[in-house]
């Protein structure tokens, strides 16, 4: 009996002891992040860590909801998982903290191409890559003999002869919801055509130009082949068409790509057709019409030192390069971790890296850019302006913005 | 009423009143006339996944000592009242003096996002709140003439609407008239157009908004007249009917005058909930078509840009808004109540 209890005593402290050996914290760790596959394996990841509660809030309002949850003293979440348009509000209102000798303590597994750098400190450590870029029905294309499109100009001629055979009536899909998305496309049009938003390096707005006419007239050109709900279709919305098999054609996020057709309910067809390709170019141009982005994790800084190391020890946990060994995770996303073999999956945003895609600006005063472009747009796509109009009235609300942030 | 007993009545609901609304109302006061300092900017190189790269940055020691000089922000008066998102002082003079047609000037400003939100935000105050006020009134006379055994299950089918979070009532019919959902289907079979979509046109949005608002609000105006049909005057109602009045007359005559008193503070709710419209414009995705004060001050508070001044401005103004248009309700209350005493 007494034997019995050593024993199991002996097995217990084992047993904790080898999962305090993988990953084990002092103090609370609260994290903020978008939603999707990629990012929540992080999060269950840093999860797994023992010794203190780990908590994470994962959804798409994550923007709405980590500047003022990391604006108290102590801050309520002490990470927030970014990508590079999202970092910007947090750099803009000093809310991070410097990860320079957290990474050096605790990060080994963490390569140097992760580390993004602000002035030469390290502000956030990047886990994945992402970019738009084409998502395709190859039987459609291949049953009208039509090669794989790889400009905005060769997908409309696609878009026609799919409507024409009756395949599908709106072969064309984009999340091209008012707002953050919409203003999102745009800017990828706007790049394809050599658009610089801002004048050389100030605050002074430059997208009343001949490339934002192009790049709204190629957008109208384009929702004509679309669900005539467009402006109400996020990109859950855009896959959920592409899943149905309403849509043939869609310029997709790599990281929703990957995991596209392995919902409930999705036909064999779809299944078996869906093909990735990379980002497309516009108007004879040779950067394509897409922006590269990094997700990546930050640690508040109005928190406690032991909570951001407890917080950096967890997220690193959530990036191990061990989870490159599980098959299904490695095909959520285009990682950055060390030991990471592309799958088929990565071919889009790979193709983006390749062909010099723009990565997203980091830019302070970007965030009101892209605000004021999704306001005023929707008027544009729904017919009540001109294109002109429409640029113009963007650059008027950027600069009221502007002005009252103090940026202009 | 003794004053003192007055006193101790009236106590909580004033101190909660001080706390929860005039201090935060003082506070937006004061935020909308300020704004923030400007930024100091340094150019710094950054390094990301893919390479180094000179960029433009905010020098926060800098900013910081601005800051802290002056907490508050700087301080701009009206400024932010006479920008393009909000007032447009500028902009409508420049309109004013470029279109002579009245049509065409109200078709210009309605483009700059403070006016086209208020034309919304009036055109459903304005349709919602009667045909809810016809319609409560209806719904409660019709379940008050039904038999006594049926009314209590009546009454909380007649309910439903309200219970049901607004957000998630909108949205439920937001999926309902998708192009693809049963409603948009269907009308799409009936009107033999294949491509017709509920969510593409900005007047059918409108349209679907205010039935949306409709439907909502009709269970809180007929469950108050509901109430107050219980207390009908019966003599009255006898003599009417022995006097040959029939249930029309009836109505015109004793019911709505009864109910006035009910009239005028459903009234007054649904014009404050209705200015306020908010729930069903997200809802429905709606903001392409259709946006109201409030959902300006939700898009100025979320996202990225946090323009804490903006929301405190267009807080203000739907503060104006409201009594402005609670101001000949209330003008009528008050002289009641002095005829009164």
């Amino acid at each position: 009996m007494k034997l019995l209890l050593i024993k199991v005593i002996s097995s217990i402290i084992f047993l904790t002891s080898t999962s305090a050996f993988a990953c084990s914290i002092s103090a609370r760790v609260s994290i903020v992040g978008n939603e999707f596959p990629a990012i929540q394996t992080v999060g269950s990841g840093a999860k797994e860590c023992n010794g203190a509660k780990v908590s994470a809030n994962l959804t798409a309002d994550h923007q709405k909801i980590n500047v003022a949850g990391m604006s108290s003293d102590p801050a309520e979440y002490t990470s927030a998982i970014v990508a590079n348009t999202s970092i910007v509000a947090l750099l803009n209102n000093n809310l991070i903290r410097p990860l320079d000798s957290l990474v050096a303590k605790h990060g080994k597994n963490i390569k140097k191409n992760q580390l993004i750098t602000i002035d030469g400190k390290v502000m956030a450590v990047a886990f994945m890559a992402n970019a738009q870029h084409l998502v395709y029905r190859e039987d459609i294309l291949k049953k009208l003999n039509i090669n794989t499109p790889t400009t905005y100009e060769e997908m409309l001629d696609a878009a026609k002869k799919i409507r024409k055979s009756g395949l599908a009536k709106n072969p064309v899909g984009g999340a091209y919801k008012a707002g953050w998305n919409l203003a999102q496309e745009f800017n990828n049009m706007f790049i394809g055509y050599g658009g610089k938003h801002f004048k050389g390096n100030t605050a002074e707005p430059n997208v009343n130009s001949d490339a934002g006419v192009k790049a709204l007239e190629m957008m109208k050109a384009l929702s004509n082949y679309m669900n005539p709900d467009y402006l109400t279709h996020d990109s859950n919305a855009t896959n959920a068409e592409f899943r149905a098999g309403n849509v043939a054609l869609m310029n997709m996020w790599g990281s929703r790509a990957a995991t596209l057709t392995d919902a409930d309910g999705v036909s064999d067809e779809v299944k078996k057709g869906m093909a990735i390709s990379g980002p497309m170019t516009v108007g004879g141009g040779k950067i394509p019409a897409s922006t590269l982005f990094w997700d990546g994790f930050t640690v508040a800084k109005k928190i406690s030192d032991k909570e951001a190391e407890a917080t950096f020890i967890a997220l690193s946990n959530g990036i191990r390069p061990s989870i490159m060994n599980n098959q299904d995770i490695r095909k959520q996303a285009v990682w950055l971790i060390d030991g990471y073999k592309p799958t088929d999956a990565a071919k889009g945003v790979f193709a983006a890296a390749k062909m010099n895609t723009t990565p997203y600006p980091m830019l302070p005063y970007n965030g009101i850019m892209h605000s004021a472009i999704g306001a005023e747009l929707s008027d544009f796509m729904l017919g009540k302006e001109t294109a002109k109009k429409t640029l113009s009235d963007i650059e008027d609300a950027y600069r009221a913005s502007a002005k009252e942030k103090g940026f202009l | 009423m003794k004053h003192k007993t007055f006193f101790w009545f009236i106590l909580p609901t004033f101190l909660a009143m001080f706390f929860f609304i005039m201090l935060p109302i003082i506070s937006i006061c004061l935020q909308s006339l300020h704004s923030p300092h400007e930024n100091v900017f340094v150019t710094v190189e950054n390094c990301d996944p893919f390479g180094c790269k000179k960029s433009t940055s905010i020098d926060h020691d800098a900013t910081n000592i601005l800051k802290n000089e002056n907490p508050l922000g700087k301080f701009v008066g009206f400024d932010i009242y006479f920008d393009r998102g909000h007032l447009a002082i500028d902009k409508i003079n420049e309109i004013w003096i470029k279109n002579n047609n009245f049509f065409n000037f109200l078709t210009a400003i309605s483009n700059l996002p403070f006016y086209k939100a208020i034309f919304f935000t009036l055109t459903f105050t304005f349709t919602v709140t009667p045909i809810m006020l016809v319609l409560g009134l209806l719904v409660a006379l019709g379940v008050n003439s039904i038999n006594k055994q049926l009314r209590g299950m009546i009454i909380f089918f007649s309910l439903l609407p309200m219970i049901v979070t607004p957000l998630i009532g909108s949205i439920i019919l937001f999926w309902m008239i998708d192009s693809r959902g049963i409603i948009g289907n269907l009308l799409q079979i009936f009107l033999e157009d294949p491509d017709f979509s509920l969510k593409a046109s900005t007047n059918i949005t409108w349209i679907m908004l205010i039935i949306y608002g409709v439907w909502h609000a009709i269970p809180f105006s007929f469950i108050v007249f509901y109430a107050g049909l219980q207390t009908l005057p019966k003599d009255q109602i006898e003599s009417a009917q022995i006097d040959g009045a029939n249930s029309f007359q009836q109505t015109i005559h004793i019911i709505i005058p009864h109910l006035m008193p009910l009239i005028t503070f459903v009234t007054l709710m649904q014009l404050m909930d209705n200015f306020r419209v908010f729930e069903p414009i997200i809802g429905f995705n709606a903001e392409a078509h259709a946006t109201s004060l409030s959902w300006i001050i939700f898009n100025d508070l979320g996202g990225e840009t946090r323009q804490l001044s903006a929301a405190a401005t267009s807080s203000i103004l739907t503060i104006i808004g409201v009594l402005i248009l609670l101001s000949p309700v209330l003008i009528k209350t008050w002289k009641e109540f002095e005829f009164k005493k």
